[in-house]
């Protein structure tokens, strides 16, 4: 069954969609694969590694699940300091 | 603590609050925005954080200072919003009874904080072109 998984993009990420964020309908079990699902959203080339995801506000691995009611943070890679 | 908001950042008021009698070493280090990166001439730059997050992971990367060595205090405050040319972007200091371990851990802190905290920043040129720093910009 689809899961709705609420997404939130960030700088880059959020130019390149348009949106801040948007409900998805997906079938993905990770976040990794939300984040190759949406790759026509958030435009990015850029390696899995160099990116960050946060579930539901905590930092995560991208092979963390991802399930019905989630909110999904993209982060494009970091630039602090 | 760990402190991310638009506010000027005022290194002198900061290291005040790490005065301790117990400290014999105080180590502050100030980011500040530079008019050229990576061969382009930078006008200004633009800071953008998921704060939540942000504060969350500072705290931990101080607290993990903490841990490796002996200090007194520690602080860290990033800045958000429209930075220009001069501006202190980032500040971290530390106080402790000795500076050995006031340097370390200050250059501990201000390396976790670049990595790993979700901030960006997008650089504008005086070429009129603006970027997102450490992106690759692919998007059709």
């Amino acid at each position: 069954m689809s899961k709705s998984i609420s997404v939130r993009y960030f700088a880059l990420f959020r130019e390149n969609a348009g949106i801040d964020e948007e409900q998805v309908c997906s079938d993905a079990k990770t976040a990794g694969d939300l984040f190759a699902e949406l790759i026509d959203r958030h435009g990015s080339s850029e390696p899995l590694g160099h990116c960050k995801v946060a579930i539901n506000d905590e930092l995560a691995d991208w092979d963390a699940p991802v399930n019905d009611g989630d909110t999904v943070l993209l982060f494009p890679p970091v630039a602090g300091g | 603590m760990m402190q991310i908001g638009t506010a000027v950042i005022d290194p002198d008021e900061l290291r005040r609050e790490l005065f301790d009698h117990a400290a014999g070493a105080y180590v502050g280090f100030e980011g500040w925005i530079r008019n050229l990166n990576e061969g382009h001439e930078v006008l200004r730059l633009e800071y953008e954080a998921y704060d939540p997050i942000a504060v969350k992971e500072g705290e931990k990367v101080i607290a993990e200072a903490r841990e490796k060595f002996p200090l007194l205090k520690a602080h860290c405050v990033h800045r958000t919003g429209l930075l220009e040319l001069g501006d202190c972007a980032v500040w971290v200091g530390v106080s402790s009874a000795h500076r050995d371990e006031a340097f370390l851990a200050c250059r501990y802190i201000i390396d976790q904080v670049k990595v790993r905290l979700p901030i960006w920043k997008k650089e504008h040129h005086v070429s009129g072109i603006s970027e997102w720093v450490n992106c690759e910009h692919t998007h059709e």
